[in-house]
């Protein structure tokens, strides 16, 4: 195992409230020392220059191209994306081909992780069979299996009583509902957020009530049960005012966001750009505004790259026909330092929406810089520009609707159990 | 003249633009009622007309248009099932390209097509009708139809009645006739208006009695069946009872308000047939024929604008 002694660094672990300059030692793969210490003899170094050093970045939200879509993206390929991104551990959605509904399935994708060297894949488990959304999977052999949470992925489970049933079923053994909030009926077709630029262009449209009506029957039925949810991908004020006022009422409900969200509105689909094409679509300005606010007031309690490869020909199409997503692997950290930049989010925070949080609600050992714990490291450099420019993104998808977007702060290195695996 | 690479939409444009294709329109509409006429103006040139919809009166309106002014006409239709075969969108320009054809005209029933084509064809790209987007050449032969018969766009009210969410025409029609000075209204039930369309500049009205006071032209939109079936209508004869035209709605326009129809009407579903056939009030026929002046026009100052030369 790898042994590694890193120098003239700035330590930041938001879950020990560490912001502090220093150097880490590495034994074993683990982390054996920080702050000031003496430093060993014969172990190889590396000089931060004054980078930050934080945990590796913990991603709760990535589709996989593989199994299934492997045209698109293989395991190692995002591997790729992900190391260049910081990110040493992510969690798969189970909506893949075939969905992860099986607890071998769950197992296969643990250990195709393992075999990159470079991320931990945590599974989640598909909620139903096939995430078709009717019967329940077998939920508490996934959770044997490493299935880090329960979701049927970019599907909504859009049945109350489904809903309902996995809540109260899978208490006993603390697995967590991740829902994409979109009630379907009146999502339906819809490919941009309805308003003013929708009806300019003619396209069929998703209310923001959509997602606001999904956040709200699901709190009822938290509290309901007394099981725990999680939004996912959050775009809009309604709905983080729910979450806002169901944490305010200590019921277990918890949410994530993606950069898009936070970075870009709906304008970014002028032109009929399909890079912008996601799911939920990106809202309107006075949105954003209210994600960003709902970043720094700790109603959302983790930023994931919503991480969707897709291909050149999912993407060439007319709006309403082109596959939603975008990738985010590589660009999840930047996009948030950009809010420190912006003064919206201080730092600590930022990283801890990036690793503590996150790791917490996957009940995942990832995200810390504790002595013992695995070194898994991003650093990174706050101030150095960069330019995304889809076609040059490490890793197989390109199909980022940052394209052009000029960025401060910059992954320079990433170690996984105290193995470089990028920089 | 102008320096139109495509004509994609209403939206954008200048009004400078706009005049001067419904001027040479006009000239076109003089020619076409002459006797003699003969031009030459597109000779050895191609014009294609790519129809993923099935379109008898545009298709017809821009062969004969294209005919008129010399070019080879070439008709494409492109059924569903090809689509379905897995040739795209980009496959089919790239068969076009190597046709070396100067004019493409498109009609696509997905909002935007013809804006992705015109990204990889070399051809000039005509919007014939987008999905629920745009219908460029309507709302000019609109726009020019009502010119000849007010004399003027400027401070008319016009009144657009029926499935607005679902029209490419009423959007153009939006675009155009605001942009050219007239007051736009639109009149139907709250299903079939679009969010948010009062920021288009326009005031909606949900009853014909209110909505349709002292304008000077009622445009009606075709309401289609599917409309019925998916629920946002409960029946035709609800719709007609509501917001269908007869004689006696349209007393509640100006004594001299005229009628327009973009076409294929329902009668008895948004226009009772005594209105459609009043020679009096009912514009339907012209619409008809400034298409193929307008359509003669767009061709022309696109055809000017290609570097090409043939």
């Amino acid at each position: 195992m790898s042994d590694l002694l890193i120098t003239d660094v700035r330590l930041i672990d938001p879950a020990a409230g560490l912001d502090a300059p220093g150097s880490l030692l590495v034994r074993d793969g683990c982390i054996a020392d920080l702050g000031r210490f003496d430093p060993p003899e014969g172990v190889p170094h590396f000089a931060g220059g004054g980078a930050v050093l934080c945990p590796g970045l913990v991603d709760m939200r990535v589709s996989l191209g593989e199994p299934g879509f492997e045209y698109r993206e293989t395991i190692a390929s995002a591997a790729e994306a992900a190391a260049a991104g910081g990110i040493t551990t992510l969690a798969a959605l189970p909506d893949s081909a075939p969905a992860i509904d099986d607890p071998a399935l769950a197992y296969l994708l643990r250990a195709r992780g393992e075999e990159t060297g470079s991320v931990t894949i945590h599974p989640y488990g598909a909620l139903t069979r096939g995430c078709r959304g009717e019967d329940m999977a077998e939920l508490f052999l996934l959770h044997e299996a490493g299935a880090v949470g329960f979701t049927d992925g970019r599907r909504a489970i859009a049945s109350a009583r489904l809903m309902r049933l996995a809540l109260s079923y899978t208490r006993p053994f603390g697995g967590r509902i991740i829902q994409f909030a979109e009630e379907p009926s009146l999502a339906q077709g819809g490919c941009a957020t309805e308003g003013e630029l929708a009806t300019r262009l003619g396209l069929p449209a998703i209310p923001a009530a959509a997602e606001a009506i999904m956040v709200a029957r699901d709190i009822r039925l938290a509290e309901l049960t007394g099981g725990a949810v999680h939004f996912a991908s959050v775009s809009t004020a309604e709905a983080l005012a729910l979450i806002r006022a169901a944490k305010a009422r200590g019921l277990n409900v918890t949410a994530d966001t993606a950069p898009p969200y936070f970075d870009l509105n709906e304008t970014a689909i002028g032109n009929w750009r399909t890079y912008s094409k996601l799911s939920p679509p990106l809202r309107q300005e006075s949105d954003r505004q209210a994600v960003v606010a709902a970043l720094a007031d700790g109603t959302i309690d983790a930023v994931a790259s919503d991480h969707m490869p897709l291909d050149a020909d999912d993407k060439r199409l007319p709006f309403a026909q082109a596959s939603a997503g975008g990738t985010g692997l590589a660009t999840l950290l930047s996009l948030t330092l950009a809010q420190v930049h912006g003064g919206t989010l201080n730092l600590a925070h930022a990283l801890a929406l990036l690793t503590a949080r996150p790791a917490a609600l996957l009940g995942s050992p990832a995200g810390t810089l504790a002595k013992g714990a695995a070194a898994d490291l991003c650093i990174f450099q706050l101030d150095q520009a960069w330019q995304v420019i889809s076609g040059k993104l490490p890793g197989k998808a390109q199909n980022t609707p940052f394209d052009g977007r000029a960025l401060e702060g910059r992954v320079v290195a990433t170690f996984k159990a105290g193995r470089r695996v990028f920089g | 003249m102008s320096q139109l690479r495509h004509l994609l939409a209403i939206e954008g444009m200048h009004p400078p633009e706009i005049v001067q294709l419904l001027d040479l329109a006009e000239s076109y509409a003089l020619l076409n009622r002459s006797e003699k006429f003969q031009r030459d103006v597109l000779r050895g040139r191609t014009l294609i007309n790519l129809f993923f919809e099935d379109s008898t009166r545009t298709r017809t309106s821009f062969e004969l248009a294209g005919k008129r002014l010399g070019a080879d006409v070439l008709n494409m239709s492109v059924s569903a099932s090809s689509v379905n075969k897995g040739e795209t969108l980009l496959d089919t320009a790239s068969t076009l390209n190597a046709m070396n054809c100067d004019l493409l005209v498109v009609r696509h029933d997905q909002s935007g097509a013809p804006a992705l084509l015109a990204q990889k064809v070399d051809a000039a790209v005509i919007n014939a009708g987008d999905g629920t987007h745009e219908h460029p050449t309507q709302a000019l032969l609109d726009a020019l139809t009502i010119r000849r018969r007010k004399g003027r766009l400027e401070n008319l009210t016009v009144a657009i009645c029926g499935d607005v969410a679902h029209s490419r025409v009423a959007r153009s029609n939006i675009f155009l006739l605001s942009t050219l000075g007239c007051q736009v209204r639109l009149i139907g039930p709250p299903t079939l208006m679009p969010a948010e369309i009062d920021r288009l500049g326009v005031r909606v009205f949900h009853t014909m009695a209110e909505g349709l006071r002292g304008v000077d032209i009622v445009m009606m939109l075709r309401l289609q069946r599917e409309r019925m079936t998916r629920g946002l209508v409960p029946s035709a004869r609800e719709y007609f009872r509501c917001f269908g035209l007869d004689a006696a709605r349209l007393a509640f326009a100006k004594p001299d308000a005229l009628v327009m129809h973009p076409g294929p009407m329902n009668r008895g579903v948004e226009i009772d047939s005594a209105v459609a056939d009043d020679p009096e009030r009912s514009l339907i026929r012209e619409q008809v024929e400034m298409g193929v002046a307008v359509r003669m026009a767009v061709l022309d100052v696109l055809a000017r604008g290609q570097s090409r030369n043939v």
